[in-house]
């Protein structure tokens, strides 16, 4: 038990006393058909996605919240929540990451309340953190001995560390053309990294076959993916727990796969439905990069099929043109009347200078689409001054320092306070 | 044009257990018309009402979505592999 662990008191989810696992069933989203909760992620009848299905909260909201408040500093405190039999005993220390006030920001962008999320803190430094905690957990409960994913990148880091303090081999497939902060965080963990020569989509593609191929594998984001999408729902919950039970008017989330879009909306309801949170569920706005955003191009045209592009972006970590959860995301968007928007590559590294000179958070590309979209929604005054509107950064910059290099001037002198003076005394 | 297809691991028992299957045709859409001749089941289980394949089944011709290609009218040569995935939404 090294520093970097937190040690864990045994926490059963749906009660001490019970031991009964939350979740009952995987359920079709498209034809509802239910199967066990095992390693698999795609109907039999329909090819449909497989969902997490939950017996309804068995304790009361003031029971939930007591128990939530007594459980440990990370995202494990929701276990009543989440698809697991039980916590792990000890893990990295997930979630809990700093809800930030941005004054700053909120006025440069005439916003009455905004909130940064701030997924940078984790321990890999993004919000795959959550998620792969919550696949690898349910992974060793079904005896999987190896775990891999296809990544755009944080993925990879997080799969890379939560493998290597479990102590168990990891694959991580990437695109070869990816950030190369990206590669060497993870493969500093020790985990295989296999390059392939394609864009995300291919390396997608691959490893769904890899995987029914390779049974004793579990990919956190294929044949374990009803479980590893669960773990963005704990953004939800610790955003209205941060508010003091309290729900955001309006929400600011980067669009990928759709997943984490899809996710956040879920956790919000599943809140409101348990009765720890009253009102209406928030406005849902999605972020994509021009280079890459079907979901964003589905939403414009007033469909929900997203036609498959090919990724042309420096938000590389959001480029995956054929996003399967897409139609999920463009629904919700129309449901909460929300949108999905896109920015240009310029606007992307814009942004990530506004939120790091204004609030101080250095994102990667995914933050400047975030904070680029939130800044073009204030523009177009879609957002009430009366809201209280929360913004999801979901990665660090130093993971993709190429966006701001040149974005700004260095004064390079020789070592005398005359070269200082001549160099900079204009101004200072 | 003969063409190999490959399965998932999710449509084998829907094809006696077999992992690929040889069928003929001119393009994508014969080809997978002549592999639901062979087996009958899968033909509601890729297809939709309207004969496309379902919204979360993807179709591959050497590799390439073949909605990035002329879809189901995408011509095939022989030796060529047809590949059908469900989606994952991957991320």
């Amino acid at each position: 038990m090294g520093f970097a662990s937190r040690s864990l008191p045994p926490h059963h989810p749906g009660g001490e006393d019970s031991g009964q696992m939350p979740a009952e069933a995987l359920k079709c989203k498209e034809c509802s058909t239910s199967y066990p909760l095992e390693a698999r992620y795609v109907c039999e009848r329909c090819f449909g996605p497989l969902e997490v299905a939950y017996r309804p909260p068995g304790s009361s909201p003031e029971e939930l919240r007591r128990r939530i408040q007594a459980g440990p500093g990370t995202l494990w405190r929701y276990a009543d929540f989440l698809p697991l039999e039980r916590v792990p005993r000890a893990s990295l220390p997930t979630g809990m990451s700093p809800l930030v006030r941005a004054d700053r920001l909120a006025a440069r962008l005439g916003i009455g309340e905004l909130w940064i999320k701030n997924e940078t803190a984790n321990p890999t430094h993004s919000f795959k953190d959550r998620v792969v905690s919550v696949a690898l957990a349910r992974a060793v409960e079904l005896g999987f001995g190896t775990v891999a994913c296809a990544s755009t990148g944080n993925l990879a880091g997080a799969v890379a560390a939560h493998a290597a303090y479990a102590g168990l081999p990891a694959y991580v497939f990437v695109p070869a053309d990816l950030e190369p902060e990206k590669i060497l965080s993870a493969g500093a963990y020790g985990a295989q990294i296999v390059s392939v020569r394609g864009n995300y989509d291919a390396v997608n593609r691959l490893c769904t076959e890899v995987s029914g191929e390779r049974e004793g594998w579990a990919f956190v984001n294929v044949n374990l993916r009803p479980y590893y999408a669960e773990g963005s729902k704990t953004l939800a919950y610790e955003t209205a727990e941060q508010l003091g039970w309290e729900l955001p008017d309006r929400v600011v989330a980067p669009i990928a796969s759709g997943s984490l879009f899809t996710k956040l909306a879920r956790g919000f309801g599943e809140f409101i439905d348990a009765g720890l949170v009253s009102g209406e569920p928030p406005t849902m706005n999605g972020a994509q990069a021009e280079g890459c955003s079907p979901v964003a191009q589905a939403f414009a045209q007033g469909t929900d099929v997203c036609r498959p592009v090919r990724p042309d972006t420096i938000a590389k970590s959001l480029a995956i043109g054929n996003p399967a959860d897409g139609p999920y995301a463009t629904e919700l968007a129309r449901r909460t009347n929300g949108a999905v928007d896109a920015v240009s590559d310029d606007e992307i590294r814009a942004g990530i200078r506004l939120l790091a000179e204004t609030t101080g958070i250095f994102t990667e590309t995914a933050g400047g689409v975030t904070t680029a979209v939130l800044a073009k929604l204030a523009e177009r005054g879609a957002i009430d001054p009366g809201e209280r509107v929360v913004a999801y950064i979901t990665g660090d910059g130093l993971k993709t320092l190429d966006a701001v290099r040149g974005t700004f001037d260095v004064a390079e002198i020789e070592p005398r306070y005359e070269a200082f003076e001549h160099a900079l005394g204009a101004h200072v | 044009m003969a063409v190999r297809v490959k399965l998932p691991t999710q449509l084998r028992g829907a094809a006696g257990g077999a992992a690929e299957a040889q069928a003929d045709g001119a393009n994508v859409g014969e080809v997978l018309e002549a592999l639901y001749v062979q087996h009958g089941e899968l033909r509601e289980r890729i297809a939709g009402d309207d004969g496309e394949p379902r919204r979360f089944v993807n179709v591959y011709l050497g590799g390439e979505d073949i909605r990035f290609l002329d879809g189901l009218a995408t011509p095939v040569a022989d030796g060529d592999e047809v590949t059908i995935l469900p989606a994952v939404a991957g991320g």
